[in-house]
């Protein structure tokens, strides 16, 4: 066990992995001698050399579309987009090219890259630093997101998704870029594990699903509550896509109240699909529609704006309340 | 003072076209220092396989076409005027290369030996794609215009990793000069001197648009500017065609960087079975390119050497029936997919959103067979 930031776990994450597999080489931009500009990838180039960790030329399309050719050669490369808002330009190699080689091949091509984006606010940037894309690449076809929430998960989930042959989107909340936690180097997670929602904290009366940046707020919500008298049990989401729907199913059966927090917009959300679909499966079992608690649809807003966009432990209990049918915010049912 | 225009109307280079040419419309041989040595061995003999390859790839387009008029294929890009762009720079690729193509270079895929059935099978519709790259060193057909190159840098860069001699060889057209993608890769294959062929056949027209949207000069010119090595070559000769693919090879081979051809040529057909040239082009300029016809000039070379024209013809035609009849067969005993193949390989392995809507549809399926049992 060793007590490590967010972006020390990912950094050790990576180099786990290029120990392991040779194949395995880092691109981006900046990411060599300065280790990026979280230097998540610090000391990396000087220990496995220039040809294992690539400075790449100022270009999102240029990068992906390369690793592309990379794994179509045998390698297996992990992309480091410097912010998330910089990833647009590189969306048609990610949604046209690496989420449909292996279908377009009929199987025959795997691509196994693994996208790194810093994403989610609060950290105060300028424009386009602060994005939160998600539901852009979990509704392609062919690709898999996920998002760790802590130092263990960042460890081990980013060695997961470089292992596995399918291109993953990995969202790092670089909000919690310096939070610390244990990580348990030696416990090998069971394979597969890496698409399965966590319960983060059990609880009896509502479940509150959350991943990535909100996991920390949505359990320091959920120890507000407590002294109000509700027992939230806290989701983990940690894949959001494949949404791990076997255990958040069960959760809300046993709860009976649902509420989903999210940085990014409301608007045809990762929420949006998770009320749905746990609707359809949990119908007979809710005891109050599922509430979102979740950015505004509107362009990220400037820095001094931006404790108002994000969900913050305040706004959780309100959606709380409101699923608890106590007293809370009407929003949301106007139409 | 120079007459300025107030229309956006590109203007081509003045002057005549300056390319490469080792043999030319008349099939005259003309002498070409900076190709002459790369096809010393192309002799009578050589120069005969050449014409019979083209008019094979010449008749698939055909059946291509007419397949596609007939209904059994959902669409075709014909390659017709194109053939010695495709045959010239094919037969000049050792197997080990990597190909990475758009959607028309059937040609490049014949030399490759993919056969009917899997060159057919993405046009009809049956699957979207139809061929193991693996098995013919050649990705699929690439549809997003220009994306291939990046891949063709990504997987040149892999090359040099490796230490590999082989090379890797993209195909695109004048409008995909316009692309970032293909900017973006040159950028990458430059600065990493990556062993990669970027073969631009500029056949003028990028559906309706004519090569002038896209440059107001030559683009082998522009290519420079990446720092890659460029010939820009008559992409109606086969033999120059042949000779410079092999000169920018070698040039890549020896790890000095990426290189780039523009073959020059014409596409004389539509840009798909779904449009209309008519609408966009002047039937004089089609007379134009005619004349420069890749086929007819070997023809024409190997006449003025003495060789036997009417056996060659009917090498060629013989050549061409059967890979013909091998088209046809294909799509008469080409099975149309199944439904599962519908769900298979979106992932490389288990996802449980999909495999529940599988498992729902196969259900939803199954009550049909289910009332048909009742019903019986």
């Amino acid at each position: 066990m060793k007590t490590l930031t967010f972006s020390q776990a990912l950094n050790s994450g990576l180099r786990a992995a290029m120990e392991h597999d040779d194949k395995v080489v880092l691109m981006g931009e900046d990411i060599g001698k300065l280790g990026g500009v979280f230097r998540i990838t610090d000391g990396l180039q000087k220990d496995f050399g220039a040809h294992r960790v690539i400075d790449t030329p100022l270009a999102e399309s240029g990068i992906v579309g390369t690793a592309i050719g990379l794994a179509f050669r045998g390698y297996r490369p992990v992309v480091e987009i410097q912010f998330d808002g910089f990833v647009y330009p590189a969306f048609d190699q990610i949604v046209s090219q690496l989420a449909k080689m292996h279908f377009r091949s009929r199987g025959n091509v795997k691509l196994p890259v693994t996208i790194r984006i810093p994403f989610g606010g609060g950290i105060g940037s300028p424009e386009h630093h602060s994005e939160s894309p998600e539901a852009y690449f979990a509704h392609t076809a062919g690709l898999r997101v996920v998002s760790p929430s802590n130092p263990e998960d960042a460890y081990w989930m980013l060695q997961q998704a470089i292992a596995d042959d399918d291109p993953v989107i990995f969202l790092e909340p670089k909000r919690r870029y310096h939070q610390r936690g244990d990580v348990d180097l030696d416990q090998v997670p069971e394979e597969g594990s890496l698409y399965k929602a966590k319960i983060v904290r059990p609880g009896s009366d509502l479940t509150l699903i959350a991943y990535g940046p909100l996991v920390k707020t949505a359990l320091d919500a959920a120890t507000a509550a407590e002294d109000e008298g509700i027992d939230i049990e806290v989701i983990d989401l940690r894949s959001i896509e494949p949404v791990d729907f076997e255990t958040l199913g069960a959760s809300v059966r046993k709860t009976g109240r649902v509420v989903i927090t999210h940085e990014a917009g409301k608007f045809a959300g990762i929420g949006a699909e998770l009320a749905a679909s746990l609707t359809e499966r949990c119908f007979d079992h809710l005891d109050h529609a599922p509430v979102r608690v979740t950015g505004f649809d509107i362009p990220y807003p400037p820095a001094k704006l931006e404790n108002h966009h994000l969900p913050d432990l305040d706004r959780i209990l309100d959606g709380v309340d409101r699923a608890m049918r106590r007293t809370g915010t009407q929003l949301g049912e106007d139409g | 003072m120079p007459t300025v225009s107030n229309t956006f109307d590109a203007q081509a280079p003045d002057g005549p076209e300056r390319y490469l040419q080792v043999i030319g419309p008349d099939g005259s041989r003309t002498p070409c220092p900076e190709l002459d040595d790369w096809v010393q061995d192309v002799d009578t003999r050589v120069l005969g396989d050449l014409y019979v390859d083209m008019a094979c790839i010449r008749r698939l387009d055909q059946e291509g076409t007419a397949l596609q008029r007939q209904g059994e294929l959902g669409l075709w890009a014909p390659l017709l005027g194109q053939e010695a762009a495709q045959i010239g720079s094919g037969r000049a690729l050792d197997r080990n290369d990597f190909i990475f193509p758009s959607y028309r270079e059937h040609g490049v895929a014949y030399c490759r030996g993919v056969n009917p059935h899997d060159l057919l099978r993405m046009w009809r519709g049956a699957a979207p794609s139809g061929w193991n790259p693996y098995e013919v060193n050649m990705a699929n057909q690439q549809i997003v215009i220009g994306a291939q190159t990046l891949h063709a840098a990504g997987y040149g860069m892999g090359l040099k990793l490796d230490g590999s001699t082989s090379a890797v060889i993209t195909y695109f057209g004048d409008g995909a000069t316009s692309q970032g993608d293909v900017n973006e890769a040159m950028v990458f294959a430059a600065s990493y001197q990556a062993p990669v062929l970027f073969f631009c056949q500029n056949n003028h027209w990028a559906i309706s648009e004519p090569v002038t949207r896209q440059t107001t000069g030559y683009i082998a010119d522009r290519a420079k500017g990446f720092g890659l090595a460029t010939w820009r070559v008559d992409g109606n000769d086969v033999v120059a065609v042949l000779a410079a693919t092999r000169a920018a090879l070698a040039h890549v081979r020896s790890g000095t960087g990426p290189a780039f051809i523009e073959a020059v040529t014409y596409r004389m057909g539509a840009h798909t079975t779904a449009d209309d040239p008519t609408r966009y082009r002047d039937a004089l300029e089609l007379e134009e390119w005619a004349a420069k016809d890749p086929l007819d000039r070997i023809a024409a070379h190997l006449d003025s050497l003495g060789a036997d024209l009417e056996a060659l013809k009917l090498r060629a035609s013989a050549a061409a029936d059967a890979l013909a009849a091998g088209l046809r067969e294909a799509i008469t005993t080409m099975p149309d997919p199944s439904v599962d193949d519908l769900f298979a390989h979106v992932y490389s392995h288990g996802h449980s959103w999909l495999e529940g809507q599988r498992e729902e549809y196969r259900l939803y399926l199954d009550s049909f067979a289910a009332d048909a049992e009742v019903s019986r």
